[in-house]
């Protein structure tokens, strides 16, 4: 990358929010700037300005691209210990709300979400609950709503799900077929998936549990500043905040709005 | 204007070549240093701890959004990518790893180079590994100095041979001599 690379490249990223309304400007800069880079390679053009061209009058190349610019990787009770500390704390502490609301904001392919409703169903502390789960790639949502996973996977959802704390049959949460799993049916009813974006989108209404996890780590710190905002605003009194593990509030503008629960698994309070 | 930062990249053997080399930084050596090893993901075992045990200069784990200055030696925390940003931050990336690493060397020299320039200094030690080596190729590209630690002095000699022959660095030293010449660097 020389500076005439990174020029285009900035270019590019003006290009995909005037033409297709993504506003990546925001993000970590040296981070987008690489996954644009990857892109290049991945697509075959020779230069920056060949790609800002096709990108433009292209929306299917615009789409599949999408994928390497948002980073996708996720798992099922990624973290374990932070699932542990959810059943454990974060649960108990919002009993007697009803319905409970949780929004699970860049679910990717909805490994986390389906987490949550497990948890949800096993702790049975709440008769009514609605999980809303979002994402700004369609591609992913799709394959959430599918809510079907390599059998590969499945192995390691299994652990993870163990060392979270769980003691039921796991694999009787999925209906395997072949190669794949699909996730019941009973928890693909209870999340909601679509299309939201935190850069540009509004609040949501009295929500009792967020996990954001490993989407801040790729924006820049003003735009953290709007995504807890928009958190903040978006939770009820009390409500509870869960971020990646690399991800914390305390250096934002909005620490002093929260109080920590469990710092070392992110773990905020709406204060 | 002077050096402003130094990147080192290392694998298996890591450790012992910086018990070697961090003792020659004094706690005045101003440049912040910036070292990324490839560990195991699950590792428990807290390699920032160890490694102040014989240095003089604060170790602290890389954090996002971190000022990176000096003096302070910073080591990239285990299974994330990590980055140099244009106002001389930290970003942190789980983005798939690179030369089956993660962090990957390249990905930091290289982020570091655009953000350094001709101000920053990267080292390849010992390691069974070929990353790093295109890392060092663009801090040379950007004008940076660059050192690899002699295969003959490493543990593992494949990263320093790879990075000798993909770079031509400016120096190959043997571990030794890299602290004492890290410190002619710094004005
Ligand atoms: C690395 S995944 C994290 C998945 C899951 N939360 C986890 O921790 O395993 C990041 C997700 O954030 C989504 N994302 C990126 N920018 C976003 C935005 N502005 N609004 C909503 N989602 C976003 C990406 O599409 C991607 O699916």
């Amino acid at each position: 990358m020389d500076e005439n690379d990174i020029i285009e490249i900035d270019l590019i990223i003006q290009a995909i929010h005037l033409k297709y309304g993504y506003d990546f400007r925001g993000y970590s800069k040296a981070s987008i700037r690489r996954r644009i880079t990857n892109m290049l390679t991945k697509a075959g053009f020779d230069t920056y300005a060949s790609m800002l061209h096709a990108l433009l009058i292209d929306e299917t190349l615009f789409n599949s691209l999408l994928k390497e610019i948002t980073v996708n990787v996720t798992n099922m009770f990624r973290d374990p210990e932070v699932y542990r500390a959810i059943r454990q704390t974060v649960l108990p502490a919002l009993k007697g709300r009803s319905p409970l609301k949780v929004w699970n904001a860049g679910c990717s392919t909805g490994e986390e979400a389906y987490s949550i409703a497990i948890l949800l169903s096993e702790a049975q502390l709440f008769p009514v609950y609605q999980i809303y789960a979002t994402d700004i790639d369609e591609q992913v949502l799709k394959e959430a709503k599918d809510g079907i996973y390599d059998l590969k996977k499945i192995k390691d959802f299994t652990s993870n799900y163990q060392l979270s704390g769980g003691l039921e049959s796991f694999s009787d949460y999925f209906t395997a077929k072949y190669d794949h799993a699909r996730i019941s049916q009973q928890f693909r009813e209870q999340v909601v998936f679509f299309n939201h974006n935190l850069v540009t989108d509004s609040t949501f209404n009295e929500i009792d549990l967020i996990l954001c996890r490993n989407v801040l780590i790729y924006f820049g710190s003003e735009l953290q500043n709007r995504v807890f905002k928009l958190f903040w605003e978006s939770l009820s009194p009390g409500g509870i905040l869960c971020l990646g593990s690399k991800e914390t509030i305390m250096f934002s503008d909005f620490a002093d709005r929260f109080e920590a629960l469990d710092p070392t698994n992110k773990l905020y309070r709406k204060k | 204007m002077g050096y402003q930062a130094v990147v080192i990249g290392a694998s298996t053997g890591s450790f012992q070549a910086l018990k070697i080399i961090l003792p020659y930084l004094s706690s005045d050596f101003s440049l912040p240093v910036i070292i990324v090893v490839h560990r195991h993901r699950h590792s428990n075992t807290n390699f920032e701890h160890q490694l102040s045990q014989f240095s003089s200069i604060q170790v602290l784990q890389a954090e996002p959004q971190l000022p990176i200055s000096g003096p302070s030696i910073f080591v990239a925390p285990p299974n994330y990518h990590l980055l140099i940003e244009e106002g001389r931050t930290f970003s942190l990336s789980l983005e798939k790893p690179v030369h089956f690493a993660r962090p990957s060397i390249d990905i930091t020299f290289e982020t570091a180079a655009q953000v350094y320039g001709s101000g920053l200094i990267g080292v390849i030690l010992t390691g069974a590994n070929e990353d790093g080596s295109y890392g060092l190729t663009e801090i040379k590209k950007k004008g940076g100095v660059t050192i690899v630690q002699s295969p003959e002095s490493a543990a593992v000699s494949e990263m320093p041979t790879a990075a000798i022959n993909r770079s031509a660095p400016h120096k190959v030293l043997a571990v030794e001599e890299i602290g004492p010449f890290l410190n002619t660097l710094d004005s």
